[in-house]
């Protein structure tokens, strides 16, 4: 868990240019983050490399917040 | 022998359609599309303007440069998935109208990667011996395949044609490496439907081109035996600054050393890497000898780079 988050985190942070503060479990992409649709593909695109798996559109569609994207990781994993 | 361009041209249609002129016609907004495509306006060819009358503009302006006559034309290659009508080609059109007499004329098909497949054809036909002057041009009249109802796609596309003359150039100039490359399996995420509009699945259709951008620019410079510091500057389709970015991220290029028209222009197509060469020929941004990579995607799906060392 620590280490997947950990992961997460830094490609947030480098993706969005937020605070590793504001890079909780319960922080939405879109409300919290700043982010729009486009750099949410992007960071999807970003976790399936650094994390060497594909996530689908309808799975992708569901992640919205931090605490989605570490689930899901550690789920497929 | 090495095969290089030797001129180039474009024809740009007169009629501005800005994002707020959208805004009118759909339910958008200026941010919206600037955030989303980095397009702040884009040009529309007129009612009576089809994709023949912009290639020949653009192909005389490059013929001018590359101060060869018409009638010295061994083929024209068009690159369109707009041409006037499905037959006579667009390239026959132009072949008459310029009174380029003796050259061959075909079109080609690969969307927006047309230009980079019309290229590299012409320089096929230089390298073995077999011509000496290629016309290649990039030209399309996306406005009549837009849905102009649908805001998905509306905000995205424009007019216009770009043109270059391939023909022989010196040992130390020229095309260094290329690649074309398609993907049938993606065909479905970007395609003309049965009412002629085009139809995007812009996640998919993003993932692609930021991949397959980024790999292909790469690519080309590995071929040529160069790496990402001996770029002097990048054309990159310019359909969506967002992709373009992450190619130019890619290839750990400063902003400045990116050719960005899609501002002014929207996707234009096969067009769109031809009009940014003339721009930033003439804006001085390259220089003889200078390494220039282009790459392009599309429908197709498709895609194609070149790496070039500019000048004759």
């Amino acid at each position: 868990m620590a280490d997947t988050l950990e992961r997460v985190t830094k490609i947030i942070v480098d993706r969005l240019g937020v605070d590793e503060a504001d890079v909780k479990l319960e922080a939405s992409f879109k409300e919290d983050l700043g982010a729009d649709s486009l750099d949410v593909v992007e960071l999807v695109m970003e976790l399936e490399d650094e994390f060497d798996m594909e996530i689908s559109d309808e799975d992708a569609e569901k992640i919205a917040t931090v605490g989605d994207a570490v689930n899901y990781i550690q789920n497929q994993q | 022998m090495k095969a290089g361009i030797l001129g180039v041209g474009r024809y740009i249609p007169e009629k501005v359609l800005t994002n707020h002129d959208l805004e009118k016609m759909v339910e958008t907004s200026d941010e919206w599309i600037r955030t989303r495509t980095g397009i702040e306006e884009r040009r529309i060819a007129a009612d009576d303007v089809f994709s023949s009358h912009m290639a020949v503009a653009a192909a005389k302006n490059a013929l001018e440069q590359a101060e060869v006559a018409a009638e010295d034309l061994d083929m024209i290659l068009v690159a369109t998935v707009t041409p006037d009508q499905s037959f006579p080609t667009v390239s026959c059109m132009i072949q008459e109208q310029l009174g380029a007499k003796k050259a061959c004329a075909m079109d080609i098909s690969a969307a927006c990667a047309g230009f980079m497949y019309g290229v590299v054809t012409g320089k096929q036909f230089i390298e073995s011996g077999t011509y000496k002057h290629v016309l290649v041009v990039g030209v399309e009249k996306l406005s009549s395949i837009t849905d102009w109802e649908d805001r998905n796609t509306a905000v995205l596309f424009g007019d216009g044609a770009g043109a270059a003359v391939v023909g022989p150039v010196s040992d130390d100039r020229g095309i260094l490496s290329f690649e074309l490359g398609a993907d049938g399996t993606g065909g479905q995420h970007l395609y003309l439907n049965e009412k002629r509009h085009t139809i995007m699945n812009g996640r998919e259709v993003f993932k692609f081109a930021v991949r397959q951008m980024g790999e292909s620019c790469v690519n080309v410079i590995e071929k040529a035996g160069l790496s990402k510091e001996d770029v002097d500057f990048l054309i990159p389709h310019q359909a969506n600054i967002r992709i373009m970015e992450a190619a130019r991220e890619r290839l750990e290029l400063p902003v400045e050393k990116m050719s960005k028209t899609v501002h002014k222009y929207g996707n234009t197509s096969a067009a769109s890497i031809p009009i940014s060469l003339v721009e930033e020929l003439e804006a001085g941004k390259i220089k003889d000898g200078d390494v220039v990579v282009m790459v392009g995607f599309g429908g197709g799906l498709t895609w194609g780079a070149i790496a070039i060392r500019w000048g004759r």
